[in-house]
């Protein structure tokens, strides 16, 4: 290229987000597509996190950008700030992951020699290597462990990382003492297998958690992020959502989303605030009316003086309610802590037993206390700290690949225990988006289908889009066209082989339609409603079967709830404001229900929170996709069930794990008490018992079935 | 034990620069997208394609 920028100092990185990339093929059309524009000096997709980070002359618009990828067929959105670099939970577990591994494969190299009969000052210097090698090992690699088990009994609790601390600890420090006397056993190798192996267990827990994020985050950037603003001299400016102030007078065209709430200046439309309240219907406002954040404008250009932004829209009400009710959840102990209030003091007891019995029986304190230690060696959960998480990762796994994401482990727990369901209505049990009536659309002609499909093209209404969508998957070619023009709020108009045929608002505005009008041709009525969800009814069914009781809970008018409700077989609560579905969950939990919200607005974002598990569909608002623990992204229904029978397999699987660590430990532990383990013994029996616990484990691969 | 004292500097060496590569790797950002570095190598890197 003769016009090759010249480099200059200040190149500017964007980074956007692409959802649609998922292979090689994406990938090198996205480069290629970006390198190609001009100015650009550089991208590099990051197909795990979705995105594509661009290098370019600060000239470069990211608007051009945009318009390049969507030219090669990727809708891409700018990364939104606040997820600007997302902290991964995987990257400070693999360097102490590396460290204890090395140091344990050195130190196990030379417990082999010892073990299979190095004797005096070989065994002394294998040792002293060992310590070399082993020490700072564990205080680096430990770290994470000793840093919990602080914060953990700082505020007067215990998790499992005390128990684990404490064994690391003495057995180190019991080492290095043997070694300094020239002592026969020396036991770096088990300290160091134990962080090793519960260091990859925590490692595939982080990444698990980090694929489900980014997940998670490619769908949220998709809601309103921005308005065009028109000036006080007629200018059209692009404004972030953030930078929305009072005053300000937004454009919204038909098919936008509010950025802000404000009051309609000029123009009238329809808005659809089924987002917002689970109102289907949608809502008539003209100049002077109010208009809220997060409604889809529906039918005309409008102009809307901003009133309130940010975070003092509607949505801070709504969000305020959330925080209160999200105390409910961090008050859950997860499993594996309950565990290791019961495990550590047993253990700490049986230590101590052991070295107050030897002491009772005439032994020495030295051998005394070293047979103390061993009892706290073999006793440490090696099998019970991957017990829990190891089961988690298999089956979140699991349910990642049948499209169900799962953003914690706890959230597995949590969903297992649940014996009630509440269903939000719009966009939930259904689909949220108005479809044509497929009777209707099966009824027309081939030329009337062609020519429907061609108007429908045209334009970039909600309804215009239902209907291109649902004719080109019969397979129908859209007709040649002259003229075509739209006139906002009424349709579109055009000529086909000399004929006026137009895609049209029907004259009495009732419910949801459009007119196909052909020439002289009877007109056709287009009517639109939301279905229901692809295997709603079956999924009900299958939570019946499983014992969840379930109901509807919507903010919807109560006459276009009860219909769904009579197809599907539940009983269903109406006309519910955010508040009064909080209260709702509330209810039933202090009556002592386990419960589970499945919801998708701004409106069900605190009965989320207040739940005691909660599942969003992938088509969710931002505020229920960061509510939710899980976030399903294929249309089915069936996601639910599948995740409950998921969880429920996951703590079936968990507790055989600890039943396994158990039987180990009572065979092992009354070895050690009675001074038999060495660390050869102990350092088998660890490994051994650690992978049964995984290959128990691994069965929750097919889980999600 | 002439023998060992060769060959156990040898193996600590080894094992430190292994682990060296992998804490170079990790700084380099090698492990930013594992899923992407497997896809890569699908890519034609030819720019005058056919």
């Amino acid at each position: 290229m003769s016009t090759q920028p010249r480099p200059s100092p200040a190149l500017e990185h964007t980074v956007l987000i692409v959802p649609a990339m998922h292979c090689a093929g994406c990938m090198g059309k996205v480069e290629r597509g970006l390198s190609a524009v001009p100015g650009v000096s550089s991208a590099r997709v990051n197909l795990s996190a979705r995105t594509v980070a661009v290098t370019h002359d600060p000239q470069v618009e990211e608007g051009s950008l945009l318009s390049a990828l969507a030219g090669i067929g990727f809708e891409a959105q700018r990364r939104r700030a606040q997820l600007d670099a997302p902290a991964s939970a995987v990257k400070p577990l693999l360097a102490p992951l590396a460290v204890a591994a090395f140091a344990m494969m050195n130190v196990m190299l030379l417990s082999v020699s010892v073990w299979s009969g190095a004797e005096g000052s070989t065994r002394i210097l294998f040792h002293w290597l060992s310590a070399l090698i082993g020490v700072p090992a564990i205080f680096y690699a430990g770290q994470p462990f000793f840093r919990s088990a602080w914060a953990a009994l700082r505020t007067g609790r215990t998790n499992m990382d005390v128990p684990i601390s404490i064994g690391i600890t003495v057995a180190t420090g019991l080492s290095l003492y043997e070694t300094s006397v020239g002592g026969r056993h020396a036991w770096f190798d088990g300290a160091l297998m134990l962080l090793t192996f519960l260091l990859a267990g925590r490692a595939l827990d982080a990444m698990m958690r980090d694929k489900a994020r980014a997940g998670v985050d490619s769908l949220l950037s998709q809601a309103a992020q921005g308005a065009i603003v028109v000036g006080d001299d007629g200018s059209l400016t692009s404004v972030k959502a953030e930078d929305l102030a009072p005053g300000m007078v937004m454009r919204i065209a038909a098919g936008e989303k509010l950025a802000a709430d404000g009051e309609i200046v000029s123009g009238a439309s329809r808005f659809d605030q089924s987002l917002l309240t689970g109102e289907t219907a949608p809502v008539p406002a003209a100049v002077g009316e109010r208009a809220l954040a997060g409604t889809l404008n529906l039918d005309a250009p409008v102009d809307v003086r901003v009133s309130h932004a940010g975070r003092e829209t509607t949505l801070a009400e709504i969000a305020r309610l959330m925080e209160a009710s999200t105390q409910n959840r961090s008050r859950y102990v997860r499993i594996a802590d309950r565990a290791s209030r019961l495990y550590a003091p047993a253990v700490h007891t049986l230590a101590a037993a052991s070295v107050i019995g030897w002491l009772l029986a005439g032994a020495s304190l030295y051998q005394a206390l070293v047979i103390g230690v061993a009892v706290l060696i073999i006793t440490c959960p090696c099998a019970l700290g991957l017990a829990v998480p190891v089961a988690q990762v298999v089956a979140s796994g699991a349910l990642m690949r049948a499209g169900v994401m799962i953003k914690d482990g706890s959230a597995l727990e949590r969903l297992a225990t649940i014996d009630r369901a509440l269903f939000d209505k719009t966009g939930t049990l259904t689909l949220g988006t108005p479809l044509p009536d497929p009777a209707v659309v099966a009824a027309m002609d081939a030329e009337e289908a062609s020519v429907a499909l061609a108007l429908a093209s045209h334009s970039r209404h909600p309804l215009s889009r239902a209907l291109a969508t649902a004719l080109s998957s019969t397979g129908t070619r859209a007709a040649p066209l002259d003229q075509v023009r739209e006139v906002a709020g009424q349709g579109v108009f055009a000529q086909w082989n000399g004929v006026d045929v137009a895609l049209r608002r029907p004259d009495s505005a009732s419910g949801i339609a459009s007119v196909l009008t052909i020439g002289e041709r009877p007109h056709r009525l287009i009517s639109f409603a939301d279905r229901l969800r692809p295997g709603a009814a079956d999924a009900i069914a299958r939570l019946g079967a499983m014992g969840v009781e379930c109901s509807i809970l919507s903010g919807d008018r109560a006459e276009a709830v009860a219909p769904v409700a009579q197809t599907l077989g539940l009983t269903g609560q109406g006309s519910a404001s955010p508040a009064e579905k909080q209260q709702a969950i509330g209810d039933l939990r202090q009556s002592g229900h386990r419960v589970l919200m499945v919801g998708d607005g701004l409106n069900d974002g605190p009965a989320l929170a207040a739940a005691d598990a909660s599942i969003a569909p992938g088509s969710a608002t931002d505020v229920g996709l960061q509510a939710a623990d899980m976030v399903f992204v294929q249309s089915s229904l069936l996601a639910v069930p599948r995740a409950i029978a998921a969880s429920r397999a996951t703590m079936r699987v968990v507790k055989q794990n600890f039943a396994l660590a158990i039987g180990y430990n009572l065979i092992a532990v009354p070895l050690a008490m009675a001074g038999l383990v060495t660390p050869l013994i102990a350092a088998a029996a660890m490994s051994g018992s650690s992978l049964v616990v995984v290959a128990n484990s691994l069965r929750l691969a097919r889980a999600a079935r | 034990m002439s023998v060992v004292a060769v060959l156990i500097p040898v193996a600590l060496g080894l094992g430190l620069a292994g682990l060296g590569a992998f804490f170079w790797a990790m700084r380099n950002g090698q492990f930013d997208d594992p899923e992407g570095a497997a896809n890569r190598i699908l890519l034609d890197d030819d720019e005058d394609e056919v």
